[in-house]
């Protein structure tokens, strides 16, 4: 088997800055999964906030193994480069028909660096269903500026994303994603792995770009998400336009002349 | 001599509000619904995060048509100058209540 790391293309990058998250189903494979199952139930040790991941995990370890997949190391190398820290990790558990859903919420504190992000690794060892209260994310809202549980009045937004996946699959999501655990109403207690990552290098170009100029980037960049609001829905783009053009160092990059328009200041007089 | 109707046997309605708040797609109370919470003072349901698929209606408007009434809106406020093109909280917020007559009173403390 071939264990090189799979590195995401320009479109899907691209969506991952217009949504604020990446997908891989079932990625994971079953024995793995089962594993799983058992090591999160006894919780994973804590390692220092900050741990390079070369030497977080040891190599036998399940966290390792987990992030030695080939379509997860791809995807962790391609957002945030090589050689990032793991700024912490946590088991979540959502006992059957037991607990309350999470407010809507972006971890840690509100976080607005322009030109440099977070991700956070979240992993299902088993099928999830609706029932199961996976997580709730809002796609396309970790460029908002919002700190924390702040977001806690919004119970549902029009588009929002109720994880409903099969075992294995892992999301990556931006720091600033909105998202929560929902409650579980099923008889199955579900278990999440997460890990924050933190870049030790510039995002930029860190992804396989040989597809960079091909159409489907920019119609990842322009998609718009039902909860928008229609005027907000334009700062959206504007915002994308601005990180799209920090990942890939073109700072010509725009969708729909949004950035152009607004920062033309001709200084030449008239002839 | 004549019995005070108000100091009759029958007991007092008891009332409780019903909170609905609607974020829609402009300032406009008949835009389109983008987002909605409930809270339920009466305690028959307990509304909570990513708990529907589908607004309670289409439009503010609607939501006055079946009875909802309006109590707070979002103001409308300018950009923070160096801040126009920052995206925060949704803008457009409009709290509505509905009163409900309930039966019987639960102490919120015991749940008795």
């Amino acid at each position: 088997m071939d264990n090189e790391p799979i590195l995401l293309d320009s479109v899907r990058m691209a969506r991952f800055v217009a949504r604020g998250s990446l997908r891989l189903d079932a990625v994971v494979p079953a024995d793995l999964n089962a594993e799983a199952l058992t090591v999160l139930a006894q919780e994973v040790p804590p390692v220092p906030y900050g741990t390079p991941l070369a030497r977080a995990y040891a190599p036998d370890s399940f966290p390792a193994r987990l992030l030695a997949v080939p379509q997860v190391a791809g995807a962790l190398r391609s957002l945030v480069g090589p050689g990032p820290l793991v700024d912490h990790h946590a088991v979540h558990v959502r006992e059957p028909r037991g607990g309350d859903a999470q407010p809507l919420h972006a971890d840690a504190i509100i976080d607005v660096r322009p030109d440099a992000f977070d991700v956070q690794l979240m992993y299902y060892p088993q099928e999830v269903t609706l029932e199961m209260g996976g997580t709730l994310s809002v796609p396309g809202s970790h460029l908002r500026r919002t700190n924390e549980t702040d977001t806690g009045r919004y119970q549902n937004l029009r588009g929002q994303d109720r994880l409903v996946c099969p075992a294995g699959t892992v999301v990556f999501v931006h720091h600033g994603l909105w998202h929560g655990g929902r409650r579980n109403d099923s008889d199955t207690t579900r278990y999440m792995f997460k890990i924050r990552f933190n870049p030790t290098v510039r995002q930029r170009l860190l992804w396989d770009t040989s597809d960079l100029h091909d159409p489907r980037v920019r119609a990842e960049l322009d998609v718009h998400f039902p909860w928008y609001e229609q005027a907000t829905g334009r700062l959206e783009r504007y915002n994308r336009a601005l990180l799209w053009r920090e990942l890939t160092g073109d700072p010509d990059f725009d969708l729909d002349h949004w950035v152009t328009r607004v920062s033309n200041r001709p200084q030449e007089a008239t002839a | 001599m004549t019995a005070d109707p108000r100091t009759d046997t029958a007991p007092a309605p008891v009332l409780r509000q019903q909170v609905l708040v609607l974020y829609l797609s402009t300032s406009a109370l008949d835009s389109e619904v983008l987002g909605w919470s409930r809270y339920d003072g009466t305690g028959r349901t307990s509304p909570t995060t990513g708990d529907g698929a589908e607004p309670p209606y289409g439009t503010g408007l609607d939501a006055l048509k079946d009875g909802w009434r309006l109590i707070q809106a979002a103001q409308l406020l300018p950009p923070h100058p160096g801040h126009e093109y920052d995206v925060s909280f949704l803008k457009h917020e409009f709290f509505l209540e509905r009163i409900e007559r309930i039966e019987r009173v639960e102490d919120p403390r015991t749940g008795a």
